[in-house]
Formats: structure tokens, sequence, C-alpha cells
């Protein structure tokens, strides 16, 4: 570029304008991701006698002990992802049929924003208290079936979380693909198979992801159900944190937070992608 | 761009059909958007419809398309009554505003599908597809998708789309309303020339006066849910019906005059009026620019016919001056070879070609155009 040859001196150093007001996010980027994810990794890779760096405590990951929490943690996410994304998904397209300004709507989209937020540790109080074995109302001994119990509270924040990220998707069907399908001898059930059903696939697969991922990470609610013993990843990281004994290695809690991130990595690197496509059609 | 026509495109399958609107009714709520619209169009015929934004354009188009239901009236198409059909039994092929296209379908599986629909066999379907795009000229584009190709380019691929499956009707929409000036004159007339080409039975709603004069057999203007006046582009042009139509078709002066014994008196000028049973009284007179002429300098007696030019607007073969009579702006609308003796400042003396003119009353409404 011959046009930056007659820039004045230094002016090449300066930052250019465009990238000052990245500034912040990439600051708020370093602090809360990449520099955890740096110490946690740091943790996992350290020799654990002596200096020196060491992957032989990654070998805890494939470890029986520990691949029980992960298998319960995506068999947790994975069933409450499938579950929450149907239930979720028929709920938004009820919610996107009704009318658009109506009070119903209003009160949904605001409530599922809130719930998915928030629903599950209230919901697992809720439980407590009056389903629980130790319940005023009823004793349900269903309640502490893992993981059926635990699975039923955690689509209390799922299904919000669906309608939250799913009826964006809906809305964005354009009226004119239904009319142009009936103008071209369509059936409504022929609509939904060549159309509305392709369009809103990836939209649909994107969002089970996200749910997966919610669920994943979700610690307080599964804390609140049951405190006692460690089911899913988090909870044993915490476990491993707070108490030093029966540790399988000193740096377990890094290992384990550090097969946590690649997972979550993995799935929101697949939500990144079909939630491109969706972007394109369903704008 | 003429594309070569093949055999199975030059031979409509479906000869074009007498369309018939019999007294169309469709209220919304309070607001009746159709207040009984007839309309027969010719085997083959391209009606354009033409009125200002929420007259009903599109009401009737879509009543006809069977998206919205008559609340009365009929509809007859070849003689068959389908105002009770549902759209999708229809057979007629539309072309919409805004762009309708599959995004998750290329070029060439939008095309097909109405075929697809119809289970047509997939060799046939797409060669059909194949047919279409060659008639709008998009063969190069079938393995496209619509986000990969320009505005007027998605909508001639929905025109073949909505003509792939030989409809008996063609509507269209605004088809063009979205695309940029010169893409728009272009594809109004490959529009036109591809409507000739297949024989169809055309609805085109507008609101754009140009596009309905240039591209019409017949004009119909609409008003408030109703037609006002249906004729050739020339007739509507030329003769207007109604002050309305006067007004909203071509630009026009509104000049105050008074009308007595059947003549309508101007700045001292008197002209012959269309309608002779207009009441004696003050009245706008309404002039087209093209019965305005001007002479340079200040003639005679000028008075109340004498101004300036403030300005002229080159269009090409003509130009239109506009000139400040003191009281009011008037256009005329010259050849430009007669413009080049009136620079703006200038002064200039007006007349009046004695045409027979509309009269409107104030207080009716100036519908933007
Ligand atoms: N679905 C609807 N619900 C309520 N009112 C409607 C509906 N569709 C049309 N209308 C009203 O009916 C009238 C006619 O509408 P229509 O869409 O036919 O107008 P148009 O001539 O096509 O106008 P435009 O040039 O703006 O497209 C308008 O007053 C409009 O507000
Ligand atoms: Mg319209």
């Amino acid at each position: 570029m011959s046009a930056s040859g007659a820039r004045p001196v230094g002016a090449g150093r300066r930052i250019p304008l465009a990238w000052a007001g990245v500034i912040p996010f990439l600051g708020y980027l370093g602090v809360f991701l990449l520099l955890p994810t740096g110490i946690v990794l740091w943790g996992a890779i350290r020799a654990q006698h002596g200096p020196g760096l060491t992957l032989s405590g990654l070998k805890l990951l494939v470890s029986p002990t520990v691949r029980f929490y992960f298998v319960n943690s995506i068999e947790l996410s994975g069933i409450t992802a499938v579950m929450g994304a149907l239930l979720g998904a028929i709920l938004a397209y009820a919610i996107a049929t009704g009318n658009p300004d109506g009070l119903i709507r209003r009160v949904y989209i605001a409530g599922s924003g809130v719930l998915a937020q928030f629903g599950g540790v209230t919901l697992a109080f809720a439980f407590l208290a009056t389903v629980g074995p130790a319940g005023i109302l009823m004793h349900a001994s269903w309640y502490f079936d893992y993981p059926q119990g635990i699975g039923l509270i955690y689509l209390y924040f799922q299904i919000p979380l669906m309608v939250v990220v799913f009826l964006p998707a809906i809305d964005g069907l354009k009226i004119q693909w239904r009319e142009a399908t009936a103008n071209l001898g369509g059936s409504t059930w022929q609509y939904w198979r060549h159309v509305g059903v392709p369009l809103l696939r990836p939209a649909f697969f994107g969002a089970t992801l996200l749910l997966f991922a919610n669920a994943l990470s979700a610690f307080a609610t599964i804390q609140a159900w049951d405190n006692q013993i460690a089911y899913v990843v988090p909870q044993q990281i915490n476990t491993s944190i707070i108490s030093e004994v029966g540790l399988a290695s000193p740096n377990e809690p890094q290992i384990l937070a550090l097969g946590m991130i690649i997972l979550v990595a993995v799935v929101m690197t697949g939500y990144a992608l079909l939630q491109r496509r969706t972007a394109r059609w369903l704008r | 761009m003429t594309s070569p026509v093949t055999d199975a495109q030059a031979a409509p399958t479906r000869a074009g059909v007498r369309v018939r609107l019999d007294g169309l009714r469709r209220r919304y709520g309070a607001v009746t958007a159709l207040d009984g619209v007839d309309l027969t169009i010719e085997p083959g015929e391209l009606v354009a419809l033409l009125g200002p934004s929420g007259c009903g354009k599109t009401t009737t188009l879509r009543l006809l398309a069977g998206l919205e239901d008559a609340d009365e009236g009929r509809i007859t198409v070849g003689g068959r009554d389908i105002t009770r059909l549902p759209a999708s039994k229809r057979d007629m092929g539309m072309v919409f505003q805004a762009y309708s296209l599959f995004p998750h379908m290329t070029v060439r599986e939008n095309v097909a599908f109405g075929l697809r629909l119809r289970r047509a066999p997939r060799a046939g379907r797409d060669r059909r597809a194949l047919e279409m795009l060659e008639l709008v000229g998009l063969t190069q584009q079938a393995d496209r998708y619509a986000h990969q190709i320009s505005g007027g380019q998605q909508q001639r691929v929905a025109l073949a789309r909505a003509l792939a499956i030989q409809p008996t009707v063609l509507l269209l929409d605004e088809p063009l309303s979205a695309l940029d000036a010169k893409v728009r004159a272009q594809l109004r007339d490959q529009i036109r020339r591809i409507q000739l080409e297949v024989g169809i039975t055309t609805l085109f709603v507008t609101h754009d006066q140009e596009e309905a004069l240039a591209i019409a057999d017949r004009v119909g203007v609409m008003k408030e849910g109703r037609i006002e006046q249906l004729g050739p582009p020339t007739e509507v042009y030329s003769r207007p019906a109604t002050p309305f139509v006067a007004e909203f078709v071509g630009l026009t002066n509104r000049l105050a005059g008074e009308v007595r014994g059947g003549q309508v008196t101007v700045r001292g000028m008197t002209l012959p009026l269309v309608d002779q049973a207009v009441p004696d009284g003050p009245a706008i007179a309404l002039v087209r620019p093209e019965a305005v002429t001007l002479a340079s300098g200040v003639a005679g007696a000028g008075g109340a016919l004498a101004g300036s030019v403030i300005g002229v607007t080159f269009l090409g073969a003509t130009s239109r001056v506009s000139v400040d009579l003191g009281d009011t702006t008037v256009l005329a609308q010259l050849p430009t070879s007669e413009v080049g003796s009136l620079p703006p400042g200038g002064h200039v003396t007006l007349a009046i070609r004695p045409d027979p003119v509309l009269v409107a009353q104030d207080s009716q409404a100036v519908p933007e155009a």
C-alpha cells in the first residue's frame, strides 16, 4: 500500500479510531473470560511436584470417578435441553401466533426472561417446601430421584429460556412465505414441511445447544436441590475446592473446570454456526 | 434484451381467461377497504390498478388471489365462480411487493417449488424452471440463493416462480417499488414483454402513475375503495373523468376561476368545461402543464398572465418550467428547444390552450402521488 508511506511518522502506532471503541469490550473479555481460562489452564497443566508443566493431570478427565460427573452433566443437560426445546418451541409458537401487541404476549416474554434467569432455584426451594421429603403439602420420593426430580426442576428455566431465544426465529418467518406457498398451491402441511420447518431447523438446534450449555453450567439450582451429594461437574468442582480430602489430584478443580470449558466451547461453536445461518434466513 | 422463446414457452398451455370482479366489498373493523369494486379484465389483458396509499389496491389483489375473503361480491375466472375457493386452489401466480423468495432454496428450487408442490416429476420441473429462468434472463443465477442476487433479480425470480405453474392469472403487487429508478423502468418493460409473450391475464397494482401508464392496456384509478375511472392510459391521462383522476394522474395546475354558463374564466382567459353541468360560481380549474404555453417578455396588457421564471427542469425532449405569477405558481411543460430563451428570473407571459378542463371544489382533498 503506497498510501501508508505518506503517513506522518508515528501515526502508524496510533490505534485506529474504529478499534478504540472495542477496547472496553476486549478489556471485559480479558478480565472475565481469558484471564480465568488462563488461570484454570495453568492450574490444570502445572506439575504438582517440582517445576515445569505436565499433561499427566489431564488423564484425570478420563478416569472413572471424573467421568461419572461428566456423564451425569451431559445426561442431565441433554435430556432437559431436548425436552425444554420441544416444549419451549411449542409455547413460543403459541405466543407468536397470538395477538402481537396483546397483553398475554408481553407478560409471557417478560415472565420468560425472569424465569429463564431465576426459575430453577426458586422452584427447587418451592418443591422442597411443598412436595419434597420434608414438604408440608405432600411427600414425594421422586423428588430426590436423579435425574427425574432435578430434570423437572431444570425444565422450569429451560422452557422459558427456549421461549426467549426461539421466539425471534418464529417471528422471523415472513407472512409472504406462507402466502407464496398457498399461492403456488401448497397446503398448510406442505408449508410446514417444505418451508417452515426447514427454515426454523437451524434456529431450533442452535437453541437446543444453548439450553444444553445453560444446564451444563447451572450450579445454584442443583445445589439447592441436594447439597450433600455431587451429581454433576459444577458441584464436584465446588466440593473439590472446599474439601481437600479424597481428591484424585490436588489440581482436580482446575482440571474439571478445564473439561467444562472445552465442552462449553465446543457446544457454543456449534451454536454460533447454526445461529449464523438463522440470522441470514430469519432476519 | 430479448431471450429466445422456446416452444414450451411460446405455446401458453392456458390461453388468457376473462376475470370478473362484481361488487366486491371488504371491511376491516371500521375501515371500508373496498366499497364495491367492479372490474372485468379481458383475456390476456394487463390492467393496472393505480391510486394513493390505502385506497384498496392490495386488498383487491388479495381478494382475487384468495388471500383474503370478500364480505360481499363475486369473483369469476373464465366463467367459473371462485369466490369461495381457497388460495391454494386458485392457480394464480403472484409476485409480492417485498422479496418473498424462500431463503433456504436456490433460485432454481424456488422457481420449481410450485411444481414440486404439485408432485411433478423432478426432471420435468427442473426443465420448466430453467425455461422460466431463461424467460426472465437469469439462467446464470440458477444455483444461487436469494441473498446472493440483487433486488431486481429477486423480483425476476419471483416472476419466474409465479409463471412456472402456468397460472390462469398473474397478480403483481407493486413488484418494483423496492427497486431503484433505472432497474424499475427496465424490469417494468421486461414484465410487459413477458406478459405479452405468455399471453396471461394480469392485474398489476402500483401507486406510481408513470408505471401504470407505461405498462397497462387499461388503467383503473382507485379512490377510497372504488374504481373512479377505468380506461386506456391515454384516455385516463388526457380525458380524466373526475377531478381526482385529473390530479392523481399526471401533474396538474390548480388555478382559481369563475364558472359561468358551462365555461370557466381563469385569470382573464375563458376555457370550455368537460362537464357542462357544473353550477356557476367560484371553482378551481385543473390545467395540465402541457396546456400552458409561454412567451418571453411582458406582452401588452399581460396583467394576470405575466410572471417570471423560477426554474427549469430538464426532462429530455421536454422541459418543465415553473412560473411565478405573484399569487400562485404555474407549471408549464414545453419542448426543450423552446426553453432556451427562458432564463430563470426572466419575464414571461403565459397562455392556456383552450382544451376542455375539469374543475374541483376547493375542499376536495389533494392526493399525494
Ligand atoms: N389486514 C388489515 N387489517 C386492517 N385494516 C386493513 C388490513 N388490510 C388493509 N387494511 C386497510 O384497508 C385499506 C386499504 O388497504 P390496501 O392495503 O388495500 O391499500 P393499498 O391501496 O394497497 O395501499 P398502499 O399503496 O399503501 O399499499 C387501508 O385503509 C388499510 O389500512
Ligand atoms: Mg398495497
